[in-house]
């Protein structure tokens, strides 16, 4: 537990340090839900109904383009091979690794998101599903991607890598999230579309740090 | 006879070498009698006219296509289990096949789709999930490719492939439950009408035809990676210089 909260305070501090890291993930994730509008026109109605999509997949890739780093400094520098080596269980601080980077990197699209639902005119109780829907979702992109992070850890062209790897496998994550915001609006009811998304981000939360260990093993030895 | 004893390379390889003949002469025959039966013997379909005969191909491409998914994760964690060299070659050794299979199974449907529902494409539960099967096939091939030591790209593989097939249950129930939201009224295929006797049969022995490609496929490109891996030992030098002289004899 204590390499938990070491390793979480430690990456923490790293990312706030090298802030200008993250805003450049951030700034990405709203021109790449901007450039939509300029792709299918700017008819009010069509972008009410493409707006969650288009925000569930600039996040997806927004988040993407953060997950080389997760492991490539500490890779680098030998410190991970170091924290492999010591008795602490791998799979405590690489959980705390994972929940750092995605206070770090997450968090902040789900707080940036309102403003790209508010350009998508979307009504206020969509926004609300919409961050909820992110909120859940999110963590479970930070998971998944973090084996996609491990397993290309020091290749050449890790980042097209990673993507090929990573984004079929978050489809059912952009299935459920913005499928959400559709079914709210449609009157369905969200309740199974977030159940099902949290269910997912704690059947991850299980399994994923411990398949993200195997790759970070197989990477460094 | 213990299980294990097939599990070292040395003598693996001169089995696969028995059965890959075996094998290949077998998927000719069944394609030829299945292809016989499918063009020639089965009747016109009522409603689609000749364009159905394309399941013939399709249908046990597709399945293929998810059986060898499944077959890759099991020797995946054979291979990560009990760390067997010759489990992660032969998880490499399917690959491309099961690759090819999600292909030409989503070639065929396009084709047989044209015609039928008037498109190439539609966003049907089973083709996404059939296009999500390719880039996890794809994603799986450029991991292995990526990593030049051998032992780490197996390995990295095994874990890839074993989270896929986590992954492929849910990925199905999630393209399934997107598709009925967005598109009610979508044209299905899971209504397919009782299917005559000899359809039946020529869709089987297609099958059994894809099972005996796979196999001698498989095997042959596993004697590859064999040899390619253990080059440096005794018997592998051995054979690969059996190989050259039978090959300098000829020529």
């Amino acid at each position: 537990m204590s390499s938990f909260v070491a390793v979480l305070r430690r990456d923490l501090l790293v990312a706030w340090r090298g802030r200008g890291d993250l805003l450049v993930a951030l700034a990405f994730f709203v021109i790449v839900a901007s450039l939509f509008p300029f792709g299918v026109g700017a008819e009010p109605n069509q972008l009410r109904a493409i707006g969650p999509g288009v925000v569930w997949v600039a996040a997806l890739l927004a988040s993407l383009l953060a997950l080389p780093r997760l492991f490539a400094q500490d890779h680098e520098s030998g410190v991970l091979e170091q924290m492999l080596l010591s008795p602490e269980p791998a799979v405590s601080w690489v959980l705390a690794k994972i929940a750092a980077h995605w206070l770090a990197t997450g968090l902040p699209l789900v707080l940036v998101a309102p403003l790209l639902g508010l350009m998508y005119d979307l009504e206020t109780g969509a926004i609300g599903v919409l961050c909820v829907a992110l909120l859940l979702g999110t963590p479970l992109l930070s998971l998944l991607g973090a084996i996609g992070a491990a397993l290309t850890l020091g290749l050449r062209g890790a980042g097209s890598l990673l993507a090929l790897l990573v984004l079929p496998l978050c489809v059912p994550v952009l299935v459920f999230g913005a499928g959400a915001v559709d079914a709210w609006l449609g009157g369905i009811g969200l309740r199974a579309h977030l159940l099902l998304l949290g269910g997912g981000s704690m059947a991850a939360l299980a399994l994923a740090p411990w398949a993200c260990v195997a790759a970070l093993r197989v990477a460094v030895e | 006879m213990n299980l294990f004893h097939y599990a070292s390379p040395q003598t693996f390889y001169p089995l696969a070498g028995r059965l890959v003949p075996v094998f290949a002469v077998l998927a000719a025959l069944l394609a030829a009698a299945g292809l016989y039966l499918g063009f020639f013997v089965a009747p016109t379909d009522a409603q689609q006219g000749e364009v159905y005969r394309i399941i013939f191909i399709h249908v046990p491409a597709a399945w293929m296509s998810m059986f060898i998914y499944l077959v890759m994760a099991f020797w995946s964690a054979v291979g990560l289990i009990f760390n067997t060299r010759l489990s992660h070659m032969m998880t490499r050794a399917l690959a491309p096949t099961g690759a090819l299979f999600c292909f030409v199974a989503l070639w065929t449907g396009a084709l047989w789709g044209k015609p039928t529902w008037g498109t190439y494409w539609v966003w049907d539960a089973r083709l996404t999930s059939q296009l999500l099967l390719q880039f996890l096939y794809f994603g799986y091939l450029a991991l292995v490719h990526a990593i030049e030591d051998p032992r780490r790209a197996d390995r990295a593989g095994a874990i890839i492939a074993l989270v896929g097939a986590v992954n492929v249950p849910v990925i199905y129930f999630s393209v399934q439950w997107w598709n009925t939201l967005h598109q009610g009224a979508s044209v299905s295929l899971s209504k397919a009408p009782s299917m005559a006797t000899t359809m039946l049969w020529g869709m089987l022995l297609m099958a059994l035809a894809a099972w005996a490609y796979t196999i001698a496929v498989s095997l042959a490109r596993v004697r590859g990676i064999m040899l390619e891996r253990e080059r440096r030992t005794d018997w592998a030098m051995a054979e690969i210089a059996r190989a050259g002289a039978a090959g300098g004899a000829r020529a």
